[in-house]
Order: C-alpha cells, then sequence, then structure tokens
C-alpha cells in the first residue's frame, strides 16, 4: 500500500537503491566486511544495497556471471549484499526478479546488467527498482497530472516570490534570506504542531503568525537601521546572505540536520480523474493557496497601505513627498512578505515532503528566477512567474532526468534575464 | 580542554591545501568584484569546472595531471564566455542573480545521474592524482617518501607537494594580478568600477574589459578548484553556494580591491574555522557550553554568518582594504 501512496510523484515512485558506502579515495586497501558477502577470499569486491524507500529488503537473490565465475548471495537484514570476484573485469550482475516482495521490478536496463569497475578493485551495482506498472499511464494522462502537480508547486512558489518581489520592489533589496524565512515557517509549524501536539489548524496559524513577527523584527531591528545608515544596495544585499546563512544554520542547530515531518504529510491520494491522484492535503494546500493570493490582491490594489505600497515601488521620493510614511509602509511588507514565506514553507514541507533545516534554501533560485520572470518588484508578475516555473519544472521531469528539473527553471532565469530583463510583467527600464 | 591540540590545530589552519584554494578564489573575486566591481556570486561554479575539468580530462581522458588542469583552465574560461557574453550588460544585482544561477546549473550537472560515468555523479570522482600509468600529479612528486615540518606544520610528501604546487600557484596569481592591476588596464577596469558611462566616453570598450576581467578572475577560481582537487577528491558536495559566501566571507575580510587582502582574508578565515572547530566541540564536551557536540559544530557557520554581516555593515574596505576605494555604490 506505502508504493500506492507514493506513486504519484515520480521521484517517490521510481525508489532508488542507494549505495550507501562512498568509495573513499580508491586508497582504501582493507575493504569492511558488507552485508552477506560471499568470495572473500578475493580482493576484487561487487558490492550493492537493495532498499525500497528507505526500508531495506532482505533475501533478494544476486548472482555474479563473467569469466567462468560465478557466484551468488542473497542481501541481509540491512538490504547489502558483497560478492567477492577472482579478477577485475566485467561482470553481468542480476537480481532476481521473483524474490522481490510483491509487484516490485527492475525498473530500468532489466534485471541483469553488466558492471564495469573504475580505478579500484571495488564497484557498487545497485538497480533502479519500484512498482513495476511504470509506463502505464499514458503520454497525455502523465501531461496532465504533471500540470496539476505543477500548479501545486507554482501556486506555493507564488507565495514565497511575491514577498521577495514586494521587498525589492519598495527596499531596492534581493533579499537572500527569503528562503530562510520559508524555512522558519515550517520549522514554527513543526515545533507547535508535533513537538507541542497542537492540532494543525491552530500550529498553523501560529506558524504563520511568528513568521510575521520575524519579518516585523527583521526589520525593526535590522533592515530600517542599516536604511538609516545608507548602505547602498550590494551591501545590504550581502548582509542578507549573511542573515541567510545565520538563519540557516541557527535552524540546523535547533532541529538537527535531519528531516522532520508535519501530521498528514502521508495522507492517501484520491484518484480525481485520469492519472490525477491528489491527496487532501494537496487539495486543501492549493485552496489555501489560491484564498491567501486572493486576499493578497485585494490587500494590493484595493486597500489604502496597498496602494502605498504600489507607490513607493513606482517612485519612492513621489510617495514620501505626497504624505506616505515610507518606513511604515515597509515594515508592513517586510510582515507581509514573511507571513507569506511562512505560509509556503509550511505548503513545501508537505510537498517536498519534508522539513529540513536547507528546504528554504532549496528553492531559493526557484523563488528568485520567477520574481525575474514575472519582472522584478511587480507582485502579480511574481505570481505568474511562480505559476509557470512551477509547472515548468513539474514539465521537464518528461524530458530530462528527474534530478535536473531545477536546471530547466534556472536557464529560464538566465534567458529572461537576457531577452527580458524587465519580466514579463515589467516595465522596460534600463539594467545594465 | 586540552589546549595544547587546539593551538596545534589551529596554526595548521594555516596553511593547508584548501587554504591556498581558498585564497585563489578569493583573488578571483578580488579581479571581480574589488577590482572591476562585477558582483560574482558563482565563484563556486568556476572552482567545480576547475576541479571537475582537471579530474575527469585525466580519468575519462587520459591526459596527464598538466594537460588536465589546462583543460580545468581552459573550461573555466569559455564559462566566462558563456556566462559574460550575455549577461554583463545587466545591471549588479541581476549579474548575481545570473551568476548564482549559472553555477547552481554547472554543480547539478556534476551531481546529476545521467553524467554517471564521467562525472561519477553524487559520490564524485577519485583515483586522478595518482595514476597507475605514472602519469598523475601525485606520481611526478619529486619528494621523497617520509614526514616534513614540525609541530603543527608537518606533511606527509605527498600534501607537501599540493602545498608547494599550490603556492607557487598563488605567487604567480598574486604577481599577476598585482601587476595588472599596475598597468593601463588595471587603471581602467577600476574606473570602469568608479564610474562606467565615463569611462564609456573616454571611447574605452566597457564590455571587452569587464570581459577580460571576468575571464581571468574566473581562471584564478579554477586554479583554486583545481588545488583543492588535487588535494583530495572531487565531490559535487563541496560546491554548493555556500561555498561561494564563505568565499564573500574571505575576501571582504582581507578587503576586496586589495592583492594581499584576499590572501591574508582567506588565512583567516581558515584559521578562525579550524580554532572554532576545535574549540566548540571541546567546549560542549566539558560541559562549558550547555550544548551537543554536533550542535557546537554548526555554530561556527552561525559566527561566520554574523561575522559576515557585522564585516559588510561596519568595515566593508575590509581590514587592509581602503575606504575609498570600495564605494558599494553600484
Amino acid at each position: 500500500m506505502k508504493f500506492l501512496l507514493d506513486d504519484t510523484r515520480r521521484r517517490a515512485l521510481r525508489i532508488i537503491l542507494v549505495a550507501l558506502l562512498a568509495v573513499f579515495g580508491g586508497l582504501s586497501v582493507s575493504a569492511p566486511a558488507l552485508g552477506d558477502s560471499v568470495g572473500e577470499e578475493y580482493s576484487a569486491t561487487i558490492f550493492g544495497n537493495v532498499k525500497i524507500d528507505g526500508e531495506p529488503i532482505a533475501g533478494v537473490r544476486i548472482v555474479v556471471d563473467g569469466g567462468g565465475y560465478t557466484a551468488e548471495t542473497v542481501t541481509d537484514s540491512d538490504g547489502r549484499w558483497s560478492i567477492g570476484v577472482p579478477e577485475v573485469r566485467n561482470y553481468n550482475v542480476t537480481l532476481d526478479e521473483s524474490t522481490l516482495p510483491e509487484g516490485i521490478s527492475v525498473l530500468e536496463g532489466g534485471a541483469t546488467q553488466e558492471v564495469e569497475f573504475g580505478l579500484t578493485d571495488r564497484v557498487a551495482k545497485n538497480f533502479f527498482i519500484g512498482e513495476g506498472e511504470r509506463n502505464e499511464t499514458s503520454i497525455f494522462d502523465q501531461i496532465v497530472s504533471r500540470f496539476i502537480y505543477g500548479i501545486n508547486f507554482g501556486l506555493m512558489l507564488g507565495l514565497a516570490a511575491v514577498g521577495v518581489s514586494l521587498v525589492f520592489g519598495t527596499t531596492g533589496l534581493s533579499n537572500f534570506s527569503h528562503g530562510e524565512m520559508v524555512t522558519f515557517g515550517a520549522v514554527a509549524a513543526l515545533i507547535f504542531g508535533v513537538g507541542l501536539q497542537l492540532p494543525l489548524f491552530i500550529a498553523i496559524p501560529i506558524a504563520v503568525a511568528l513568521s510575521a513577527g520575524l519579518g516585523w523584527s527583521l526589520d525593526a531591528g535590522l533592515w530600517r537601521p542599516l536604511r538609516k545608515k545608507g548602505l547602498g544596495i550590494v551591501q545590504l544585499m550581502i548582509v542578507s546572505i549573511g542573515l541567510s546563512l545565520t538563519m540557516r544554520y541557527v535552524i540546523q542547530f535547533v532541529i538537527g540536520g535531519g528531516t522532520e515531518q508535519l501530521p498528514g504529510f502521508d495522507a492517501p491520494k484520491m484518484n480525481l480523474f485520469g492519472a490525477v491522484a491528489l491527496s487532501s492535503t494537496d487539495l486543501m494546500s492549493m485552496g489555501l493557496s489560491i484564498v491567501v493570493i486572493v486576499a493578497f490582491a485585494y490587500w494590493l490594489l484595493r486597500t489604502k497601505t496597498g496602494k502605498a505600497t504600489r507607490a513607493i515601488s513606482d517612485n519612492p521620493d513621489l510617495a514620501a513627498a505626497s504624505g506616505i510614511d515610507v518606513d511604515k509602509v515597509i515594515r508592513i511588507v517586510w510582515i507581509m512578505s514573511a507571513s507569506l514565506a511562512g505560509l509556503a514553507g509550511v505548503l513545501w514541507a508537505y510537498f517536498r515532503p519534508g522539513i529540513k533545516w536547507d528546504m528554504g534554501t532549496q528553492i531559493l533560485l526557484l523563488i528568485f528566477a520567477a520574481v525575474t520572470l514575472g519582472g522584478l518588484g511587480t507582485a502579480f508578475g511574481a505570481l505568474i512567474g511562480a505559476l509557470i516555473v512551477g509547472v515548468l519544472v513539474e514539465m521537464s521531469g518528461l524530458l530530462i532526468p528527474a534530478d535536473l528539473k531545477y536546471v530547466g527553471a534556472l536557464v529560464v532565469l538566465i534567458v529572461v534575464l537576457l531577452v527580458r530583463p524587465q519580466g514579463l510583467l515589467g516595465r522596460k527600464q534600463r539594467v545594465g | 580542554m586540552d589546549w595544547g591540540s587546539i593551538l596545534n590545530n589551529t596554526l595548521a589552519g594555516f596553511l593547508t591545501p584548501t587554504t591556498i584554494a581558498f585564497a585563489l578564489a578569493a583573488l578571483g573575486l578580488a579581479m571581480h568584484f574589488g577590482f572591476a566591481g562585477l558582483l560574482n556570486f558563482g565563484i563556486a561554479g568556476f572552482m567545480a569546472i576547475g576541479g571537475y575539468g582537471y579530474a575527469i580530462s585525466v580519468l575519462t581522458f587520459g591526459l596527464p595531471w598538466w594537460a588536465g588542469m589546462l583543460v580545468g583552465v581552459l573550461g573555466s574560461v569559455v564559462f566566462a564566455l558563456i556566462l559574460g557574453i550575455p549577461t554583463l550588460r545587466l545591471r549588479g544585482d541581476y549579474l548575481a542573480i545570473a551568476t548564482i544561477a549559472a553555477a547552481e546549473i554547472a554543480r547539478l550537472l556534476f551531481l546529476t545521474t545521467a553524467f554517471t560515468d564521467v562525472t561519477g555523479s553524487a559520490d564524485g570522482l577519485f583515483g586522478f592524482n595518482s595514476r597507475p600509468d605514472g602519469s598523475g600529479f601525485q606520481n611526478s612528486n619529486p619528494i621523497p617518501q617520509g614526514t616534513y615540518g614540525f609541530g603543527p606544520f608537518t606533511y606527509n610528501e605527498q600534501t607537501l607537494w599540493v602545498l608547494i604546487f599550490g603556492l607557487i600557484v598563488l605567487t604567480v596569481a598574486v604577481w599577476f594580478l598585482w601587476a595588472l592591476m599596475r598597468s593601463p588596464w588595471g587603471r581602467v577596469i577600476k574606473g570602469i568600477r568608479e564610474d562606467e558611462e565615463a569611462v564609456r566616453s573616454l571611447g574605452k570598450n566597457v564590455f571587452a574589459y569587464k570581459l577580460q576581467a571576468l575571464v581571468i578572475g574566473g581562471v584564478f577560481g579554477a586554479l583554486g578548484g583545481i588545488i583543492y582537487t588535487a588535494a583530495q577528491n572531487i565531490s559535487p558536495g563541496v560546491y554548493v553556494t555556500s561555498l561561494t559566501f564563505f568565499i564573500w566571507t574571505s575576501l571582504l575580510l582581507g578587503g576586496a580591491a586589495t592583492i594581499f587582502g584576499p590572501v591574508i582574508g582567506a588565512v583567516i578565515f581558515w584559521v578562525i574555522q579550524a580554532f572554532l572547530s576545535n574549540v566548540l566541540p571541546e567546549l560542549a564536551t566539558s560541559g562549558i557550553l550547555p550544548v551537543s557536540t554536533t550542535q557546537a559544530s554548526t555554530l561556527r557557520f552561525v559566527l561566520v554568518g554574523i561575522g559576515l554581516m557585522l564585516l559588510v555593515i561596519y568595515r566593508p574596505q575590509g581590514i587592509f582594504g581602503d575606504k575609498r576605494e570600495l564605494t558599494f555604490v553600484k
């Protein structure tokens, strides 16, 4: 059942066998005994690790064959196996699929694969295994379902991106510490939702409120004094990098280096239509994002503070001259930016899924890509940019390997800077 | 508390292959930011390309070590051109975002499993410094096997060889930058940093000068990556954006618009890092700090962040810089 839950997200579906053993330096003379070993009398070794979703699978039969030598073993309780071979040459390694759990098979390259020794006499061989019917869904269904995940991801990204855009518009600062504001929201939800066992509908508002407090105190304690001191944009940007490092490692100090989960992260997926399966968490996440974004748009377009914010983005001096309290508006912008980032952090924790000390940093460049694509300083541009980046990241997985899907978004970022640096909605101005 | 070993390990931070690599990369950033005013946040990408260029050409193409290192340098030149030709016309903060994105693209390409055969993906590459056919960097080590030096500065013949080679490269790089900056070319570059329009109005091709500065600084960065790689294995986890920020910290510590500042900044950075990484866990174990040893070693990065902020706010010109030299206006 567990695999069905993960089924929808491709990267999770293709659970990988991980080589836990990093091979150090090719200098290692004595190899540590690994798993269930055969042929230990030989100096050369082929080894591997059979795992699915981090769970080792014991009793999987592995056969090594080549050069007139055949040996077989089964994985131990940690999923590990190791087979000594008499010479350094190519061997065929076979994973006996009949010994895998029901419904699991080798996804890539077939059950028998060739292994080549590199520079050392030890080589790792792992198989991509997972839920067997990989190509069952049609291309069209895949496109549709990826599009939906992309929208979900894009909405989350948009919540984070508008904050960056507002801050840039009003103060000119490219805030590199925004990623940590995202992480902060998730960690706050973790502390109240898991640590103090509060129900989520209380813990998440508390997390957002704490994020708002973070935004307030950062502006009051750091950014406003620095503005008064007259620091340049570049200096402020490097200060935000220092702040980012500080906050990131303070968070690691508090929650450690591991991954934590919020309650309900493994809510079962429901088949909606076609190949589109979403969990209740996904649906709530999308709904919440849309509600918040609509409220935000109302605030920006209809309220007095929202108008003042836009006025400052257009021309701070003129805004100040017409009686707008610039410092007060910027304070509100920081509070808004941090609380939206905090909410995005909670949603990001569900989307990944997991809370980790560097989770915000992972999407910082995607946020920048969204903001740049939409037009620096334009809030709605950031939203559109975020949706495009979100869909692009998810859809690009159809064409390029999953671990390269962020590359597409970053390439788009650079290309946009080249051909249309003002972004989709930005006004043309000299940027070079 | 074993103060003897703490002192010993701290002093050892003065001279390690990593310190030399940081000094070279910081020197590259000094060229980019300190002298030419280019906000390069992708120095980790230049280092990665230098290091991987060296390792891959030795392992995959079987080149001798010196040719491999040249390939690494050439790779960084190409990277600088690809990056610079389109982006150098952008305003400072746009350039920062473009370079940081480019460095991440480079890292993700080295990390992906799509090119495991060549890059080793997450495990990285190893075994390129000593080659069975005798063409490796350590194979041409003239120093006989043994232990050299005294006290904290005790090295085996392999590390000593990397250090000697690294110091030669660093000396040449420092000399080259010094000579460049007192040449007419250097004056134009500084002029561009101060007022691009003024230089343009004198008929100088500002774009070409900036591109040349980007290439030269990028080569320094690649050399840093190569020295780092010559001392150990290469793995993509090293070349993250944090590395860029740590090198920026070294640079701003010493003084961005100085010749020796980046070198001294790198030394100070690593001596402090060595001190903190030894003293903080000790304090935790002996109960003076009420934290676990893992938390204690995280603390030093918190201190790096705070240090970077204080530095930029209160002494942006660095320890050795001249305030007039670095206006930070752009």
